[in-house]
């Protein structure tokens, strides 16, 4: 992880934010979808990133930040190269959740809300990601990996580089 | 089993496709709608029984009527598409296997509603559907479908249950935290940016299409007497094959474990279910043969809310099934309200104690006492929704929570 890195969007990026804006009647509405392409564009929110966002929106920073605090896809800090969330809810745990939990909490030898020391995995723990049908499963990145086992488990996270 | 309405199309491969849906008569009904004035559309919809499919049941065409005939600015439509009641996913099928489904229904209510706007708020984690609902919207503006009166816009949520509440929706989409709005005024009067809007789930906009094209009293006879159609229920949990299966809103709870889901897996005897996602109060094993429709379940003091019916056998200990729900609660709360915010966190606390082994007995009555007087002194149905779990699990397992306590 780099410790400085600008903070700005490229032309195109731009074009995308005012495009994005002038879908809604107020501006205001793209906060969040823009907020999704400053964390695509810049790893993660970091309060100069809510600085900048604020900015393009003519919002003090203060209520950029209410927003990124409120929702749970936002990471305010550097987080791994790959996110892996497992479903804690009710019929994921009726499926053996906390044993997948343990299980990849074990592999990747980090707790709930750490990241591993080369930055490649950030594991967290989550509600229901709405594949219940599937229990128990997590969702890795913007995959969601379905009636996991500690075999399949070890074959998904063996292939995170 | 009732006529299959909803889910007519999964099984094709290109059912996401504009050609797919096509194929099998997508878009007739929009034609038919064109040719009909907005009010005999929601009038025609009022006499279905169609009912909502996200939660709360409301009747559509009332909804829809609520907008004032006077209004002579913008009109909204939004789609709730922020599925997240535990135990449901019948909406991630809708989006990803019969996008123009919605898209059509979308065009009809818009007319019904004239509404030349609307936004589709789907969950943030539902990356793959959203793509693909999104290639679906483009490709209808590349038919002329959309852009021509009606405009779709596509809204990716960020992470947070509340935004499933209709007014935590609205001010989500306003670039807002998810914070439920005071009703009155409802949205329909005073809704998305201050405008009029029908915010309706996305199951409940694709049966739209069917009750244009085959009439309200076919649809209205595939239920009960107070709600209409098929609906798609998501079975999970304890049972033999898990899934979504669509049928009449008459079908029993018993019909859809046993027929439909194979039947109890694990002891293959039945302790308990949760009939309509998790905010839903549970059921024992002996309150199966109700009618999984609004009126049957709020008879049986619980409520059919999204469909979503999770399955616990006799090995599955409620209270550590109220545990992970509790802490559901705790973690969802959007902390404006202060019964909400503070009694899931202690409630939360206090179950967590209990499953440990350091409760005592009278932690259960203090847990029901704040539970009960909790219940409609908040902004939003969230609480409302909360106490239905720790009450019920409580009331009606009590023995297996006293088992846990010290005396």
């Amino acid at each position: 992880m780099t410790a400085t890195r600008t903070i700005v969007f490229s032309p195109d990026q731009l074009a995308e934010v005012r495009r994005l804006q002038g879908l809604y009647p107020d501006k205001r509405g793209a906060l969040l979808p823009v907020l999704h392409m400053a964390q695509d564009a810049f790893d993660y929110v970091s309060l100069e990133v809510q600085e900048y966002v604020a900015g393009l929106f003519d919002m003090a920073p203060s209520h950029v930040h209410e927003v990124v605090t409120f929702y749970t896809l936002y990471f305010q800090q550097p987080k791994g190269r790959h996110v892996v969330a497992v479903c804690h809810n009710l019929s994921c745990y009726l499926a053996g959740s906390r044993e997948i939990l343990a299980h990849v909490k074990q592999r990747l030898g980090i707790g709930v809300g750490e990241t591993t020391d080369d930055g490649r995995v950030t594991l967290q723990s989550v509600e229901c990601l709405c594949a219940c049908e599937a229990a128990p499963m997590m969702q890795v990145d913007d995959r969601y990996e379905l009636n996991l086992t500690p075999e399949k488990v070890d074959r998904i996270l063996g292939e995170l580089r | 089993m009732a006529e299959i309405v909803l889910m007519r199309n999964f099984g094709r491969q290109d059912s996401h496709t504009l050609a797919g849906y096509r194929a099998t008569g997508g878009y007739t009904a929009w034609e038919k709608a064109k040719g009909m004035e907005p009010a005999a559309i929601t009038e025609e919809v009022k006499k279905s029984n169609l009912r909502g499919l996200g939660g709360a049941g409301f009747p559509t065409g009332m909804k829809w009527s609520f907008v004032p005939k006077t209004h002579t600015g913008p009109v909204y439509l939004v789609i709730n598409a922020d599925e997240g009641e535990p135990g449901t996913f019948k909406d991630r099928y809708l989006l990803e296997r019969d996008p123009h489904a919605l898209i059509e229904g979308m065009l009809i209510t818009a007319r019904a509603i004239r509404s030349a706007k609307g936004f589709v708020y789907i969950r943030g984690e539902y990356v793959q559907p959203w793509r693909i609902f999104s290639g679906a919207v483009k490709d209808a503006y590349d038919a002329g479908l959309l852009g021509n009166g009606f405009d779709i816009v596509v809204h990716r949520g960020a992470g947070a249950y509340i935004c499933g509440e209709e007014t935590g929706l609205l001010s989500s989409l306003e670039g807002k935290k998810g914070w439920p709005k005071i009703k009155p005024p409802f949205p329909a009067i005073k809704g998305a940016f201050g405008e009029p809007t029908v915010v309706n789930n996305v199951e409940t906009i694709a049966c739209v299409p069917p009750i244009i094209n085959r009439g309200a009293d076919w649809f209205a006879g595939l239920g009960t007497k107070t709600q209409g159609g098929t609906r798609m229920y998501s079975v999970s949990g304890r049972v033999t094959k898990p899934g979504v299966y669509e049928d009449s809103c008459a079908v029993t709870l018993r019909q859809l474990i046993h027929d439909h889901a194979g039947g109890v897996s694990h002891t293959g005897k039945l302790k308990a279910v949760v009939p309509g996602g998790g905010s839903a109060a549970i059921l024992t094993a002996d309150e199966i043969d109700v009618a999984m429709d609004v009126d049957g379940l709020k008879a049986k003091g619980s409520m059919i809310g999204s469909a979503g019916v999770v399955v616990m056998d006799e090995s599955v200990s409620i209270p550590e099934a109220l545990l992970v729900l509790a802490r559901f609660y705790a973690h969802e709360s959007c902390g404006q309200c202060t019964p909400c915010r503070e009694s899931t966190g202690w409630i939360y606390k206090m179950v967590h104690r209990i499953v440990d082994g350091h409760g005592r007995k009278d932690d259960l009555d203090t847990i029901l006492d704040v539970a009960k007087r909790g219940g409609g002194t908040t902004i939003c149905a969230f609480y409302d929704g909360a106490i239905g779990p720790y009450i019920s699990y409580i009331e009606k397992f009590r023995g297996e929570f006293e088992a846990l306590c010290r005396s």
